[in-house]
């Protein structure tokens, strides 16, 4: 079963900006899925359509099957936002904006009441039940958000930058809350830029950049790509058919042109011994451009920069 | 959403209104209660007194339902206009956005609950008034009519200003330039009959003269207008204002991008 699809989805602002130019995905029951993209990628946007915040331009999604656009209200119970900014009333107490987020479902007053007792626990904010929320630390308002949106017990648990501004710390303890809900049975589907977290965390993984999915896979076979560096060699001579290579994938891109996958793990020197070997002459050599790892390149710059600034 | 939880989620909205006018009743409810009771010492008493009689009524008792009028007018557009701008100012609407509640419920909660705030208004208003004059209530129906049409449709313009707002400073100029202008012109301090033609022509074009006329009626007899025609014709605008605000709560005007 689909917990969330998504055909065809475009969105463009007010102001002209094309923050989504038409994307699919599909994530599956039961999945922990990561949406992984660079600032301004489009992952906030998608979001803010799922949740209803963004009108979309075009497209369709839906929640387990049931469309947002015809069957609104059953899909919206199945969904739980944890936006990527604090969005309660600052001046409300902790235990008042779980109680009224469950009225807004619906949900009468006496269990609204024990399921905020319940969410608040588990996330460790009980004892500050009574406090205004403005009075929090940062990694508390993200956790009373995540209180918040789980209170109407949704079967999808979705969550913009969730670590964002929490500390190294507090990020461990919510990993460990958010593996244990999964493995409870809870989708769940986050956003991020922090290569680490989606790696340790998520199954699947879809990548977005510019407003596009570069790249939806499991995130076994994402990492394994990542292993994998690819080389354009110029040859000297025409040659016929593609050497046999032990170890690496090559593909004969004309006549004079070899492209060569190499793990990162193997020596070029190997590969260089084997053309000898079967008297390949290679006269120049240059990294293909890989916009998946272009962009890598640009998130773990991105974090390297961030961590040092945090 | 069932009808029950609707229902549930209708009543979060109001009870959710109503805690916060109370929690911070010396900004909401102690203000006008003491503007009134300056209003009726200055007016009522001191300048009343030389001014003698009005409509048949001594003059406090004449601008006594006009004032009442006045206070529920202010608290229920001044409750929903703040209450609904911080909300968006805040994104909290965003609790409301992505929950299944509809659109009518959002905007039916917000304006229930500045309609308790200005009816509270009204009877705390109602009730310092006895001090200085004694008040019966001659058409008990018309009397609630009015009150709650009035504070439904001023109710229901705050939550149109609210939506437009986009800053603090918005929220207070309908208010100030709109309707303190059309309050005091709108027969609460003197009857529309003692103005030339000319003038009294104008004024019948005020809303508010109809609203203030209507309560009068129903609390001492005596109306420059037709009530029952007045009361239809703010039922019409109460449903004209609230389609208006529903489709632009709809479309998402000024909250959904
Ligand atoms: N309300 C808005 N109005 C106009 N443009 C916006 C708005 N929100 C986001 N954008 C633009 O849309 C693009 C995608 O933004 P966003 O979805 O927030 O990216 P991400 O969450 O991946 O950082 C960016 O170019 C951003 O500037
Ligand atoms: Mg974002």
């Amino acid at each position: 079963m689909s917990a969330l699809t998504i055909r065809n989805l475009t969105k463009t602002y007010a102001n002209g900006v094309q923050a989504l130019k038409g994307i699919d995905l599909e994530v599956q029951q039961g999945d922990f899925f990561a949406l992984l993209g660079p600032n301004g990628a489009g992952k906030s946007t998608t979001i803010g359509v799922i949740s209803s915040l963004v009108s979309k331009s075009e497209g369709e999604v839906s929640i387990f099957g049931h469309s947002l656009d015809a069957e609104r209200s059953i899909a919206k119970k199945k969904i739980g936002v944890v936006p990527q900014e604090f969005n309660f009333n600052q001046f409300e107490k902790v235990f008042d904006i779980v109680v009224t987020q469950a009225g807004f479902y619906g949900i009468p007053a006496p269990l609204a009441r024990e399921r905020a007792e319940k969410y608040l626990r588990q996330l460790g904010l009980w004892d500050k039940r009574d406090m205004q929320s403005r009075t929090l630390s940062g990694g508390m308002k993200r956790r009373l958000m995540i209180a918040r949106a789980l209170v109407h017990e949704p079967d999808l648990l979705i969550l913009d930058e969730p670590t964002a501004g929490v500390d190294i710390e507090l990020r461990r303890s919510m990993w460990d809350f958010l593996t244990r809900i999964n493995q409870e049975g809870k989708t769940i589907i986050l956003t991020t830029h922090y290569l680490e977290e989606a790696e340790s965390l998520c199954r699947n993984i879809a990548i977005i950049d510019h407003g596009t999915i570069v790249e939806n896979t499991s995130m076994r076979a994402l990492l394994e790509k990542l292993q994998v560096e690819t080389f354009i060699l110029d040859l000297a001579r025409p040659v016929e058919t593609v050497p046999a290579l032990d170890g690496f994938d090559v593909i004969l891109k004309d006549s004079q042109t070899l492209e060569v996958a190499v793990p990162k793990t193997q020596s070029l020197n190997t590969l260089f011994v084997a053309l000898a070997e079967q008297n390949f002459e290679v006269m120049s050599m240059r990294n293909k451009a890989n916009r998946l790892e272009e962009l890598f390149v640009r998130l773990v710059e991105k974090n390297l920069a961030g961590e040092a600034s945090a | 959403m069932s009808p029950r939880e609707q229902w549930v989620a209708f009543l979060t909205i109001v009870t959710k209104e109503i805690r916060r006018f109370t929690r911070i009743w010396p900004q909401t409810l102690l203000p006008p209660a003491i503007t009134m009771s300056l209003y009726f010492v200055i007016f009522g008493n001191l300048i009343g007194s030389r001014v003698g009689e009005m409509g048949g009524f001594d003059y406090m008792q004449y601008i006594v339902p006009g004032l009442i009028m006045m206070s529920v007018i202010q608290n229920s557009y001044g409750n929903v206009v703040s209450s609904f701008f911080s909300t968006k100012f805040q994104h909290s609407i965003e609790e409301m956005l992505v929950s299944p509640m509809p659109s009518w419920i959002i905007l039916t909660g917000f304006v229930v609950g500045g309609m308790v705030r200005g009816m509270l208004v009204g009877v705390i208003v109602s009730l310092l008034s006895l001090f200085f004059t004694h008040l019966s209530m001659q058409h008990v129906f018309v009397t609630v009519v009015v009150v709650v049409l009035t504070a439904a449709l001023f109710a229901i313009g705050g939550f149109i200003n609210a939506i437009l707002a986009k800053k603090f400073d918005d929220i207070s100029i309908v208010p100030t330039f709109v309707l303190t202008p059309l309050t005091y012109l709108g027969g609460v301090f003197y009857s529309i009959d003692m103005l030339p033609e000319f003038w009294r022509t104008v004024s019948l074009a005020n809303p508010i003269v109809y609203m203030v006329n209507a309560f009068r009626y129903g609390v001492l007899g005596v109306s420059d207008v037709n009530v029952y025609a007045s009361l239809a014709t703010i039922a019409g605008f109460v449903a004209v204002f609230f389609v208006i605000a529903l489709w632009m709560l709809q479309r998402g005007t000024g909250i959904r991008h």
